[in-house]
């Protein structure tokens, strides 16, 4: 029935006007949905101001101003980076697009993708920081907007990885101390709230640090960031582990595999496969986990549309298109990846292609 | 085969040897570890001590100094921090536990919604899960914050929702049952009046707390509508078949033969997002309703006490994490397979 393309419209049919009851519902849900429909084209279209006219934007009655977008959109992008540098920031998120593109492709799951992001993340830093090649040094306090939010989300995830891969073997270990350490590290972090986590970070890490050498904001925002997504990465990674049936260990050991080739080689691949998709949801919920970090002061896509428009009188009354907007930039990243994980999983499962 | 080292079962000299090494090398774990923690704590201590910031939660038992505006506990500058953190604690629940229940409700009806035999029903319930699930609860959160106290009417003039329900900038009015002087069992409704600048009288919801309440509860019902679908999507279309040949109403198919089966899908989800959502609860502190975190943050600022405070607040949490985990678990036993667990 759903399987088949032409049964679609023909059971759409039948769950539309199948009836004379349906058929009055159809209607007035159709007449509600159309009246709604309406009064946000209406809104966002036909009565919107998309000229950056302030004068303009302050006599609507029931328009929106996109004008603020058009004016403001370098600042809510790029936050505070110095404007005349920001094809930088941009070129540099650009470059991590590919990067990332490209590895969600599995054909390109081979040994020099890990290279590849090493080489990335390099040139991602340069651009952002310059200093060398006669760039202008730009320093991190005034990195912002959106190549803020993609590095936190990347750099997190990418030091939290390796972090979360001991957790969950060491959660699996036949030492029940390191079992009972890693599991109590785990059950700590995800019983309490990332602000909480985010603030211990900012207000503890310097105390922790040799004296005479601060670490800068960011760096204490990614150590609390990959602290607290490793021990929700080191769950879904530990679900992978049980998941590789006991046999594929026994016949390894069997066939003179040592106790760390058997995991790294036999389980370990396995595991991951099966989490990919779990996996990449968590990078979706790091990817909005991250709009969090403007509480304590770094001026992330969040935090850089209340720097560009807080500050400004003249357009403070049009926050909520801005916030519109960014939310756009959200979705789009957001609804990307979890699209990504639905096709990743059908193409993963067993006699996928 | 001989068994993994570590093991207790083998007794051969070599397995020995490995479990001694192997115990031997956890206590060299406990010891570095201990010492690293231990050499870290000291040197936070000199740091502060060259600070000249006093450590120890002696302070819980000063007067706070600051105020907190709303919640059910009252609270003025000269009571001390213990009580700001309860007052922050209460608080927290005060929001989270509305916003849990409007959650479920929203989330249960959108799940359905999403499995529903007519297609433009599943297409809002689908679209509303996918924009909300998508947009993080931040800018919701403030979008929401924004539109309250700006794009609504002044308090001089409010709209009314229902009667004697006003909605206005200065937040959401609505009658409350009240105790009389001394009582403690409320005794009749408390009607909000409207005045010539304001609204007075009833429950005065403010804001901030309306802000925090509606975008939790609609951002985790998108939450839970995927975890009610995948639950009733988990009962096999066979059971409603049969139930159907038995001759059970469409609504009698749903109460005896499907939710019983979902349920045992949906509690530990549903556990697991209650938990995200208490969680969630903290980031009122970016709208400034007086929560556990907002309570923290502020007597970290006057004290300068940054350990003991998120101490506090991640102990709390923890304690309402088992909490909750505690209750579901409870309520899981009672829903799942006999015999199972």
């Amino acid at each position: 029935m759903s399987g088949h393309p032409a049964g679609v419209p023909i059971a759409w049919r039948r769950e539309l006007w199948g009836s004379r009851l349906r058929s009055v519902f159809t209607v007035l849900l159709g007449l509600a949905i159309a009246w709604a429909g309406w009064h946000v084209f209406n809104w966002a279209v036909l009565q919107a101001v998309f000229r950056p006219d302030a004068e303009a934007c302050r006599a609507l009655q029931h328009g929106a101003c996109w004008g603020v977008i058009a004016e403001k959109w370098r600042p809510i992008l790029f936050g505070r980076y110095p404007y005349e540098d920001q094809w930088r920031a941009a070129l540099a998120v650009v470059l991590l697009a590919c990067t990332t593109l490209l590895s969600a492709w599995p054909r390109s799951w081979r040994w020099w993708l890990l290279p590849l992001w090493f080489v990335t993340l390099a040139l991602f830093v340069l651009l952002m920081r310059g200093g060398l090649f006669g760039l202008d040094t730009v320093p991190t306090s005034r990195w912002g907007g959106l190549p803020l939010t993609i590095s936190l989300a990347v750099v997190g995830l990418a030091l939290a990885f390796p972090l979360s891969l001991l957790l969950a073997l060491g959660r699996r270990s036949h030492w029940p101390v390191l079992r009972t350490l890693c599991a109590t590290y785990v059950e700590l972090v995800r019983g309490v709230p990332l602000i909480s986590v985010l603030f211990m970070a900012s207000f503890l890490l310097p105390l922790l640090w040799p004296a005479g050498w601060q670490p800068d904001v960011l760096l204490r925002v990614l150590v609390g960031l990959s602290l607290f997504v490793a021990a929700y990465l080191a769950e879904i990674i530990r679900g992978g582990l049980q998941a590789v049936p006991r046999g594929q260990t026994e016949v390894a050991m069997a066939l003179g595999f040592g106790r760390w080739p058997v995991q790294r080689d036999i389980v370990l691949p396995q595991a991951l496969r099966l989490v990919v998709p779990a996996l990449t949801n968590n990078v979706v919920g790091t990817l909005k986990d991250t709009s969090l970090v403007t509480v304590v002061g770094l001026f992330e896509l969040t935090g850089a549309l209340g720097l560009a428009l807080g500050g400004d009188p003249t357009w403070r009354p049009f926050y909520i298109e801005g916030y519109l907007f960014i939310a756009l930039v959200y979705w789009v990243m957001c609804f990307g990846l979890s699209r990504y994980s639905q096709w990743l999983e059908r193409r993963l499962a067993p006699g996928g292609h | 085969m001989s068994a993994a080292p570590g093991r207790d079962a083998d007794s051969s000299p070599d397995g020995r040897r490995a479990a001694w090494l192997a115990w031997a090398a956890q206590g060299l774990l406990v010891a570095a570890i201990a010492a690293g923690v231990f050499w870290l704590v000291h040197h936070a201590l000199e740091v502060l001590r060259a600070r000249g910031v006093h450590s120890g939660f002696d302070f819980l038992l000063q007067p706070a100094g600051f105020e907190i505006s709303e919640g059910w506990l009252d609270f003025d500058a000269g009571q001390p921090y213990w009580r700001a953190f309860l007052a922050g604690l209460i608080n927290t629940i005060r929001a989270a536990v509305p916003a849990a229940l409007i959650a479920v409700l929203l989330g249960t009806l959108l799940g359905i919604g999403r499995l529903a035999p007519h297609v433009l029903v599943r297409g809002i319930a689908g679209a509303y899960v996918q924009v909300l699930r998508n947009v993080p609860l931040l800018v919701q959160l403030l979008m929401l914050y924004f539109a309250i106290t700006q794009l609504l009417p002044d308090s001089t003039e409010p709209l009314e929702l229902l009667p004697d329900v006003w909605l206005s900038k200065g937040g959401l009015s609505l009658p409350w049952p009240v105790a009389d002087a001394g009582g403690w069992w409320p005794t009749h409704l408390e009607w909000p009046e409207r005045g010539g600048f304001n609204v007075s009288g009833g429950a005065a919801l403010s804001p901030e707390y309306l802000a925090v309440v509606v975008a939790l509860a609609l951002y985790s019902a998108a939450f839970i509508a995927e975890i009610v679908r995948a639950g009733i999507a988990s009962v096999t279309a066979g059971q409603k078949l049969a139930a159907q040949a038995m001759g059970f109403t469409p609504w009698q198919q749903l109460r005896i033969v499907v939710l019983p089966q979902a349920l045992r899908v949906i509690v530990p989800a549903l556990t697991n997002q209650l938990l995200s959502l208490t969680k969630n609860s903290s980031l009122a502190v970016a709208v400034g309703y007086p929560e556990l975190v907002s309570v923290a943050n502020t007597s970290l600022n006057s004290t300068g006490r940054a350990f003991e405070c998120i101490a506090v607040v991640m102990a709390v949490y923890l304690a309402l994490s088992l909490l909750i985990s505690g209750v579901m678990n409870r309520y899981n036993a009672r829903v799942a397979l006999r015999g199972w667990r």
